[in-house]
């Protein structure tokens, strides 16, 4: 049985992750962990794996080495089924939203696994199914609330300007109910208007939901405001794991991002 | 009105008949395109096999009995009383969704991220087996299916319209068989059905989920394999319907299979990724194709049902590739 973690327990810890691409390594045996109910961010320039690094925590790459501990139960590698029936949920760098459906429907899928009633009721659309498809409706109306969305509710979200589509997008991933949200440059090509707004709903998620966030973001004010710890990668390399402060203050990353050769 | 009027009227109502027939076919083939981007060879003998399955249980046959016969030196063909209409449907329905379950167990799982080609090019070994599979399962002798809808000429609108036309002409009244009235309005009822469900279940969401991406449909826990199964057993039931309505008109045999060419030039049209333009592009060929026979065949020595579908296509093809009402193709460069 999986383990139901405490605040401040260690939720999710990847141990020696090794994966790579026929010759390219994208991860260089990567150890760090995740406690729960912090913002943990993933830090790197362009290329360091941090998107594979997240990827490889919610099963869409199978690392070659090393093992992922989730909820107390040590495995090789995830599968996206499993992670996300266990309550990893997670938004992408290149939105990926249904485009042609609305932002109620987009968001309805996200409850997908809430949704347990049979395909008979359903083909029927009535009885339990229907019920169902109320109760989760309304859960999806909550979360259209909290993240200001009203006004686009039944707008197909492939019309939908940047910023707005990935808020939708961050609403699917909430949807699910997530005890580990995983969000992959929840800010890229925002204005600083949008990435305020986007801040606080993360700041929010984490605070009122208690869920557990990791974080990729460039935006490095961004990432030293909200973050609790911080990981550095570099070329598949972990530079750097500590507080905001330690990390701006590591020589190491201080050389990785402004391109100081090693030698 | 005069009798040319009418006669056109009753040439587009037939078109149309035949429309929703061709869309029908079309249809299965958009199902499982959205899905699983792969364009379904099969589809066509699917409905061959469904029909034949039907008319097998229908009657009572004993499947591979030619096989039996010959193994074991037996004599079996029937199991005596063929079973009710409704109860041979619904057995049927289940030997279409163990298929799609089968389809999806041994082809489709062992063919993903294969270039598109691939998996066209396992649709067709897949219509090939099928094919083999049915004459094998039940024979290859051409075969009556007959579920009890009506059919025949409908003396009721003869008359109806005789009345419309001005006095004096020898006008004798528009042909229309019931057989295709039902069968539209099965077919209507279909896709009425199909939209309702993709539209407000779970399933159905998660069939457009999938539909539009795979991999943020995978991350909120969709199952690929499992809307797999449920995109072929639709098309399996889809195909069911349409070899229902293509059998009871011209029986059931291996020429219901090249029904499914008839849905290329309509899918051209509409668009391989658009319900409505299933529905919409077989319609106009319907009427398109009758009434170009009715009106420029007899110039051209007739027999223009042919071909003229696919001049359509080809016209299409040229001006207005992705169809009617395909999502439009844009390159990145």
């Amino acid at each position: 049985m999986l383990e139901t973690p405490q605040q401040g327990d260690v939720i999710l810890s990847v141990e020696d992750v090794s994966l790579s691409f026929g010759g390219v390594k994208a991860l260089n045996s990567v150890t760090f962990d995740i406690r729960k109910g912090e913002i943990r961010a993933i830090i790197g320039p362009n290329g360091a794996g941090k998107s594979s690094m997240l990827n490889v925590i919610n099963g869409f790459y199978h690392p070659q080495h090393g093992t992922i501990t989730y909820k107390g139960k040590t495995r090789s590698q995830m599968r996206p089924h499993e992670a996300a029936s266990q309550g990893i949920a997670r938004t992408f760098q290149n939105i990926a939203l249904f485009k042609g459906m609305t932002t109620l429907d987009n968001i309805m899928t996200g409850r997908n696994l809430k949704m347990k009633t049979n395909m008979f009721w359903q083909a029927l659309y009535m009885g339990p199914a229907k019920r169902e498809e109320m109760q989760n409706r309304e859960a999806v109306e909550h979360i259209i609330d909290f993240l200001d969305i009203q006004a686009i509710r039944k707008k197909p979200v492939g019309k939908l300007p940047y910023g707005l589509q990935k808020r939708v997008e961050l609403g699917r991933a909430l949807a699910a109910e997530p005890d580990l949200l995983l969000l992959d440059e929840p800010m890229a090509g925002m204005n600083s208007e949008e990435k305020e707004d986007m801040s606080r709903f993360i700041i929010d998620v984490n605070t009122e939901f208690g869920t557990t966030i990791v974080l990729i973001e460039h935006d490095m004010s961004v990432v030293m405001d909200i973050s609790d710890r911080v990981v550095v990668l570099d070329y598949g390399k972990q530079l750097a794991d500590g507080l905001p402060n330690e990390i701006r203050a590591n020589q190491e990353v201080i050389d990785a991002y402004l391109g100081i050769s090693h030698d | 009105m005069s009798p040319d009027i009418l006669n056109t009227i009753e040439v587009i109502l037939n078109g149309l008949m035949t429309g929703v027939m061709y869309s029908l076919v079309a249809l299965g083939f958009v199902l499982i395109f959205k899905a699983s981007g792969i364009f379904n060879y099969a589809q066509g003998v699917f409905c061959l096999f469904a029909a034949l399955t039907l008319v097998g249980f229908q009657t009572g046959q004993i499947p591979f009995a030619h096989v039996i016969n010959v193994v074991f030196g037996s004599n079996i063909h029937h199991w005596g009383e063929g079973l009710h209409t409704v109860l041979a449907i619904i057995l049927t329905i289940a030997v279409m969704i163990g298929l799609a379950w089968l389809v999806e167990r041994y082809l489709l799982r062992h063919m993903v991220n294969q270039a598109p080609i691939i998996l066209f090019m396992a649709t067709i070994g897949l219509a090939y087996f099928m094919e083999g599979l049915g004459d094998l399962m039940w024979g290859a002798n051409i075969k009556t299916l007959n579920v009890g809808l009506p059919s025949g000429a409908s003396f009721w609108w003869e008359d109806v319209t005789r009345e419309w036309a001005e006095p004096g002409t020898r006008y004798l009244g528009m042909y229309i068989d019931v057989l295709d009235v039902w069968a539209a309005g099965i077919a209507l009822a279909l896709v009425v059905a199909l939209t309702i469900f993709s539209q407000y279940t779970k399933t159905g969401r998660a069939l457009r989920a999938v539909a539009d991406d795979h991999q943020a449909a995978l991350s909120v826990g969709i199952s690929l394999r499992g809307i797999w199964v449920i995109v072929w057993s639709i098309a399996g039931i889809v195909a069911l319907v349409a070899g229902i309505m293509w059998g009871s008109k011209s029986g059931v045999q291996f020429s219901l299979s090249l029904i499914a060419l008839k849905a290329l030039p309509v899918l051209i049209l509409g668009g391989f990724t658009s319900i409505p333009g299933a529905i919409i592009g077989g319609l106009v060929i319907g009427v398109g194709e009758k009434l170009f026979e009715f009106s420029i065949g007899p110039l051209v020595g007739g027999a223009t049902e042919n071909w003229f579908a696919y001049v359509l296509a080809l016209l299409f093809l040229m001006f207005r590739p992705q169809g009617l009402f395909g999502d439009k193709i844009i390159e990145r460069v």
